[in-house]
């Protein structure tokens, strides 16, 4: 249901004009005068402050692991604010669609609200958080210099931030799909939704996930060839461990998403019946497709934090963690399993007895290796020195509420019930338990951990405190109710309501998602109050929490390099074995280290992809094509770059590397 | 792993290790392969075999003709990567066995509980 009929495509702007444009919504009109105001404001800074230099050589174009890590968290935490704005939205139309009140959202834009939040916080928040955090992390607990991809890694970010600025060009320009967050057809058809919404999803999605499945090699790469000497696969650390399975289902999965949503493309553009009522297509096809790809997806979002947890718990346990052999098989079970629960989505549409109790045992089975990892985190901690920092008070947080998500989820496995609860809001308040539960406090967890690894100072804890006790407190009086109104059979995606006794319920949800509201405001404040006092705050040390494992034996913020000389391993704990051993840091000795060059096609090329995208929504064929053929002739233009590597020479690396003796001997 | 420690990690150039192949294992890849491709088309032509039997010969001899790829063009040995081909291969296979499966399975059972025609819902399976 467009506001507007669809004009004709015309040769040179194809669907687009100037009815595109949302002048009848009053609220866009307003996010959009704001957020041109703020895109002014920050460019105006960037400009007065002569930054443009600076970002282009040492961000935009950087094939630094640990520079583009920060790019990707930046690119999550940007994205997680439009994400929360939506949820707040939708939280406030729901209280207020009530007694015959239509709320103050109109069903077309509340559609896409509730299929933009679903998007935007899966791909792009939860996908570049734990990518950011990997490609941080990982290279530096392995001892590397950097991931074994350099090139396409600054490639991947760009792709993925594309695929982001896409979805959020259809804020302004068209509109979003109103299909909810998978996009099932027939709806998602062009016979039920001949408008640009879903063709912003589909090309979104298709830019962000060329980058997310080229990260995804990258890493794997990295892990199994950069490792340094004598680190066996048993001797890895479980983030990445954990980031290596992770990785693995992503590229064992995204290609499914790419082909189904490549199928859908087909038959929204050139008229094929893949998913239609009629002519042989099969809509139930797309969902079966489409959750193959979405059950390891999940399993791909909370692994590296099942990885962080098992860090965090060690670290601030002052011990080594318990069951480390059965942690890595634990995840290796769940990297095989995840692929055999699929049909726990749609149990509903009618598979019959045999194949729903299969996938419901195998769902059920799937608990058992989670289960044995809490088992094994509650042990590290018995009997351990447990400090409670802010990385430790979100993994007890994350326990406590993971373990209800994970009992709601075993209850949905159970078919007879899933009829009953089946796309209730227990199921929202289920995914919500375990994605907010898990996901984003393990996130929190792994910031708060790490923050002083990638900056040289700590967060502030009196703010971080705050922010704790809001989320916590906001997750459960957010979440809590929508069980209960899923249990009185109230369904997802609702935009009013008859009953007036529920309107209670939607309120305490409501207060609980403005509890979140100042949990996020607090944990900017945070990031404000930690960088305007990160003198006080420093840490000269490189290892503030006592840890354990490579990435805290170099300074903070670690150097271009990383790791003057490779080390050599002995133990799983590699650093705490160094620093049991009374390892002396090396002093002498330095060489020119090779490192790769910056590059600006990986920004250059994402932006072609953009335009592709754009065009491609709208039919402006002769720019699409146009904007294709640039991304390939830049792509293969690039093979022809020889300057891709330089030496860093030995006296920078004597005089980067004096300045840390000095730093270490004036914190001793 | 590059044996000095102090080699850059991030290998831009050089040093790429290479399968080990050599032009034996690319002609012994190559006459199998015709061989394997031969049959069928004689079996076809030819039709000494009842039909069942022609498309059942048919199928293995595709599958170790998939076999004959891998071993000699792709070099997947065992020891190939340090056995990561091999391990990578294996992971590749149950997956798309699963997938493949479990979606027949799936869409068999949807395609005979959910189209039209069935209203019998006793006789679902």
């Amino acid at each position: 249901m467009t506001p507007h009929p669809a004009p004709e495509a015309g040769p040179f702007l194809g669907k687009l004009s100037f009815d595109a444009l949302p002048f009848h919504e009053p609220i866009l009109i307003v996010t959009f005068a704001v957020v041109v105001l703020g895109a002014i404001g920050v460019v105006g800074a960037i400009t007065k402050f002569r930054l443009w230099g600076y970002l282009w050589n040492d961000w935009f174009t950087t094939v630094d692991h640990k520079r583009i890590g920060i790019m990707y968290m930046i690119l999550g935490l940007i994205m997680f604010l439009r994400g929360f704005a939506d949820a707040i939205m939708m939280r406030l139309q729901q209280v207020w669609a009530f007694n015959g009140s239509e709320g103050y959202l109109n069903a077309h834009h509340y559609d896409q609200i509730f299929t933009a939040h679903g998007v935007i916080m899966i791909f792009f928040v939860a996908m570049p958080f734990i990518t950011g955090l990997m490609n941080y992390i990982v290279p530096l607990q392995i001892g590397a210099r950097d991931v074994s991809f350099p090139f396409l890694n600054n490639f991947s970010f760009w792709m993925t931030a594309a695929g982001a600025a896409l979805t959020m060009i259809s804020l302004f320009v068209g509109e979003y799909a109103q299909t909810g967050w998978l996009a099932y057809p027939p709806l998602s058809g062009i016979a039920y939704s001949p408008s640009v919404g879903v063709d912003y999803y589909i090309w979104g999605l298709q830019i962000a996930g060329v980058g997310t499945t080229l990260s995804g090699i990258n890493l794997i790469v990295t892990i199994l060839k950069l490792r340094a000497p004598g680190m066996g696969l048993m001797k890895m650390p479980v983030f990445t461990w954990t980031s290596l399975c992770s990785n693995i289902l992503i590229v064992a999965s995204f290609p499914i998403l790419t082909a189904t949503l490549t199928l859908l493309a087909l038959d929204r553009y050139v008229g094929t019946n893949f998913f239609t009522n009629d002519f042989g297509g099969s809509p139930m096809m797309y969902v079966n497709l489409i959750w193959i790809w979405g059950h390891p997806e999940v399993y791909i979002l909370i692994l590296p934090l099942f990885g962080v947890f098992s860090e965090v718990t060690s670290t601030f346990s002052g011990k080594k963690l318990f069951g480390y052999t059965s942690m890595v098989y634990a995840t290796v079970c769940i990297t095989i399993l995840s692929y055999l629960v699929w049909l726990h989505h749609f149990f509903t549409m009618g598979s019959g007895a045999s194949v729903n109790s299969f996938f419901g045992i195998t769902t059920m089975v799937i608990s058992i290796p989670t289960g044995a990892k809490l088992f094994n985190w509650l042990f590290t901690m018995y009997r351990g020195r447990i400090r409670f920092e802010l990385p430790m008070m979100w993994t007890i947080a994350f326990m406590l509420t993971f373990v209800v998500g994970g009992m709601t989820g075993v209850l949905l496995a159970v078919p007879p019930a899933d009829f009953v609860l089946h796309n209730s809001l227990f199921l929202i308040a289920h995914f919500h338990n375990v994605i907010i539960g898990g996901v984003l406090f393990g996130l929190f967890a792994a910031i708060n951990y790490w923050w002083p690894k990638a900056f040289g100072f700590k967060l502030d804890v009196f703010w971080g405190k705050i922010s704790f006790w809001c989320w916590v407190v906001g997750f459960w009086l957010a979440f809590m109710p929508l069980y209960v109104l899923g249990l009185m059979g109230v369904t997802r995606r609702m935009r009013v309501f008859d009953d007036p006794s529920l309107q209670i319920w939607f309120a305490i949800a409501a207060l609980g998602a403005l509890v979140i509201a100042a949990g996020i405001g607090a944990m900017l404040v945070q990031f404000a109050v930690s960088i305007w006092k990160r003198k006080e705050l420093i840490d000269e040390s490189g290892d503030p929490w006592n840890g354990r494992t490579l990435e805290w034996a170099t300074s903070s913020p670690p150097p271009d390099y990383n790791f003057a000389f490779t080390p050599v391993i002995h133990d799983l704990d590699a650093w705490y074995d160094m620093k049991k051993r009374n390892h002396d840091r090396p002093v002498a000795g330095f060489r020119d280290i090779h490192m790769p060059s910056n590059t600006g096609t990986g920004i250059i090329l994402s932006g072609f992809c953009l335009v592709m995208g754009f065009a491609l929504v709208w039919h402006i064929w002769w720019l699409a094509a146009l904007s294709f053929a640039a991304a390939i002739f830049g792509a293969i233009w690039h093979t022809f770059n020889y300057k891709r590597d330089f030496h860093i020479p030995a006296a920078t690396v004597i005089e980067v590397e004096s300045a840390r003796t000095r730093q270490l001997a004036a914190g001793a | 792993m590059s044996a000095d420690p102090h080699a850059a990690h991030g290998q831009v150039h050089g040093e790429i290790e290479m399968p080990h192949a050599s032009m034996r294992d690319y002609l012994v890849g190559f006459v199998l392969s015709v061989i394997l491709t031969a049959i069928p088309f004689w079996l076809v032509m030819e039709r000494p075999l009842s039909t069942g039997a022609t498309a059942a010969i048919i199928m293995i001899l595709a599958a170790a003709q998939i076999v004959v790829h891998m071993v000699y063009f792709l070099h997947m040995t065992p020891k190939a990567e340090d056995g990561w081909s091999l391990t990578s291969l294996v992971f590749t296979v149950i997956v798309v066995v699963i997938m493949l499966a479990g979606s027949l399975w799936v869409m068999h059972h949807l395609n005979t509980n959910m189209m039209p025609q069935v209203h019998d819902t006793s006789q679902l399976p």
